[in-house]
């Protein structure tokens, strides 16, 4: 399996005033594509902070982040925006719909930085959505819906651009057992049937175990497989 | 769907604070499109004033009279073209919330000086002919149904007495900016009446005023006027009309002032009413934003909808402010008779409310876009509002 994310040396140390706090030191971490990675670990391990610089909203203070070739931690802000908009798929714990806007309108948010048609547009909302299982409900406003339908509209927002990656940090963390369930299972599918590379972050072990892989962070260090610090 | 239906929705998201928000915009830009037209109508005058007439007045102030006597030897003055003269008759009409101005005026050349007062002939030979009649304005004449041979009443104070005078005609303005709200009765009446109940005050005249002639020097002419006049009991002052008219509103100049200084509190006011509500908004959704910003939405695209959203706003308010600045200024020109000027909104006050309501809509975004611009995905994200 080819790499698509390779992370050199990395460390992130957070500045205020003078008090600097380091999160993240010296981690190294390959991902392949078509890669289901679960980061586990405590409150404050990193883990975030690592997703975060995988998926190029934050930058590392050392080391080099390439992903699909091109090294995120040089690209300028504008580049990175750019980068974004069409290899990451994000899915947020809190779901985090627009609540103005409907399932579809939510759903069609990135395409409007590409130059698709409308009616092309209209036909990739429509897709995402069925992947989901919530086309009948594209009219919908989140309030309109259930927790685990939310995350599954987030979820077709992340994939609509059909994105190289999905983020996706702590997606079952606001739901109940069996929506939770739901998601994970849609989340596997989405990696076995439309090969899409999983980087998911959790503190859950049962949400952890859908994952093909699972890596620790303790103190901003990353454990091997073993359970030892590298 | 597009940007512009996302700002729409989003201005509208909490629909009774953005509908108190115009509500506050549109009361006070209404208040300033108000304050604006009275200010205006303090300036009529002066933007009316004509620059090839003079005003000859007493030295000390106008309110001393003149003799009669100096209008032949002002005729002489080399430069002068033609002169006329009159007096400010005061009195009430009703009472005194029924104000507006009224004149004793020569009815042999007044209207020849001042041309923008448009009269029929036949009200014209009424007016020189019937003692007792006057000459009204077509704006007066519409707001008190004023017509020709209708009997005006005034009770006179500076001339005691109950006087009454008939309609000869109604003048129409020339111009937009000429007065349209005066009444013109005729000196000569007033000055037999006058030289019966107290003669000591026969032949005095408020101010005369000159029509200089095509290339006279209006400085040149004012000095030989003035000189003719110098070291007797009554010296003169001659100033341009304009400086005249100017010289009028000096005396109001404090209360002008003031009404310039609220007007622009006013916009102030408005921008932090704008402002309020923006910087709430935006402190709301900043997790939003970060999310926008996460899934590849630029710096630009976020001033973008920030900004759309506050002109959006500052401008429905502007819209409904100036909408309802017609009936406010319409209802206060009824019960106010306000200076006796017809007060009307310009196209001036309608540019600046306009034009600040744009610039309200600008500064009150600029806040909030700087916290979405500055915030870190990573700490939007994480953001409880």
């Amino acid at each position: 399996m080819a790499n698509l994310i390779e992370i050199k040396e990395v460390s992130k140390i957070y500045r205020r005033d003078s008090i600097e706090t380091p999160v993240l030191t010296g981690i190294n971490l390959s991902v392949g594509n078509g890669e289901f990675l679960a980061l586990m670990g405590p409150s404050g391990s990193g883990k975030t902070t690592l997703l975060n610089l995988i998926a190029g909203i934050d930058k590392p203070t050392d080391g080099e982040i390439i992903v699909g070739g091109t090294d995120i931690a040089r690209l300028s802000e504008s580049a990175l925006a750019k980068w974004r908009s069409s290899n990451i798929g994000f899915i947020f714990q809190f779901y985090n719909l627009i609540p103005v806007l409907t399932a579809f309108e939510n759903v069609e948010l990135p395409l409007l930085l590409t130059k698709l048609s409308k009616q092309e547009r209209k036909q990739h909302v429509e897709a995402a959505l069925n992947i989901v299982g919530l086309a009948e409900r594209m009219n919908y406003y989140p309030k309109q819906l259930s927790g685990g339908q939310e995350q599954r509209v987030a979820i077709a927002r992340a994939i609509v651009t059909d994105p190289l990656i999905l983020i996706a940090d702590e997606p079952t963390g606001d739901l109940d057992k069996n929506s939770a369930e739901e998601i994970m299972t849609l989340m596997q599918r989405l990696n076995s049937e439309f090969k899409k590379t999983i980087v998911l972050v959790t503190h859950d072990a049962h949400t952890a175990s859908r994952a093909k892989t699972l890596r620790h962070l303790e103190k901003g260090d990353l454990l091997p497989a073993d359970g030892q610090a590298a | 769907m597009k940007v512009l239906k996302l700002i729409f929705k989003n201005s509208f998201r909490h629909k009774l604070r953005t509908f108190l928000t115009i509500l506050g915009i549109g009361v006070a830009v209404m208040a300033f499109g108000l304050l604006r037209t009275v200010v205006n109508a303090f300036g009529s005058g002066v933007r009316a004033s004509s620059a090839d007439r003079l005003v000859t007045r007493d030295a000390v102030t106008f309110i001393n009279p003149l003799p009669l006597s100096y209008f032949n030897q002002i005729k002489q003055v080399p430069g002068v073209k033609q002169v006329t003269y009159m007096n400010w008759f005061g009195g009430t009409y009703i009472d005194q919330q029924h104000f507006f101005a009224r004149y004793a005026v020569d009815p042999n050349t007044f209207f020849s000086v001042y041309p923008e007062y448009e009269i029929g002939k036949k009200a014209f030979a009424e007016f020189q002919s019937q003692p007792n009649s006057c000459i009204v304005g077509s704006a007066l004449a519409q707001r008190y149904n004023f017509k020709a041979g209708d009997v005006i009443t005034i009770n006179g104070d500076i001339y005691p007495g109950t006087w009454e005078f008939q309609v000869a005609g109604i003048y129409k303005p020339e111009f937009k900016s000429t007065d349209a709200m005066s009444m013109f009765l005729n000196w000569n009446y007033l000055n037999e009446e006058v030289k019966q109940t107290f003669p000591g005050r026969a032949d005095e005249v408020g101010w005369y005023v000159e029509q200089i002639a095509n290339g006279a020097n209006p400085g040149e002419v004012s000095k030989e006027i003035d000189a003719l006049f110098a070291n007797s009991p009554a010296e003169t002052k001659t100033e341009s009309e304009r400086q005249f008219q100017q010289g009028f509103l000096a005396s109001v100049g404090a209360i002008i002032s003031a009404m310039n200084y609220v007007s622009f509190v006013i916009v102030g006011i408005i921008m932090l009413v704008l402002a309020n509500t923006m910087i709430m908004s935006a402190r709301e959704r900043t997790r939003e934003y970060a999310v926008l910003k996460a899934i590849g939405f630029s710096g630009r695209h976020l001033v973008g909808m920030i900004l759309g959203e506050s002109l959006l706003v500052s401008l429905l308010g502007g819209i409904l402010g100036i909408f309802l600045t017609y009936p406010l200024v319409n209802s206060f020109a009824s019960f106010s008779n306000f200076l006796g000027a017809e007060l009307s909104v310009q196209s001036i006050t309608l540019i600046t409310a306009f034009t600040a309501v744009v610039f309200v809509g600008i500064a009150a975004a600029i806040f909030p876009i700087q916290r979405a611009m500055n915030t870190r995905i990573a700490d939007g994200i994480r953001f409880v509002g």
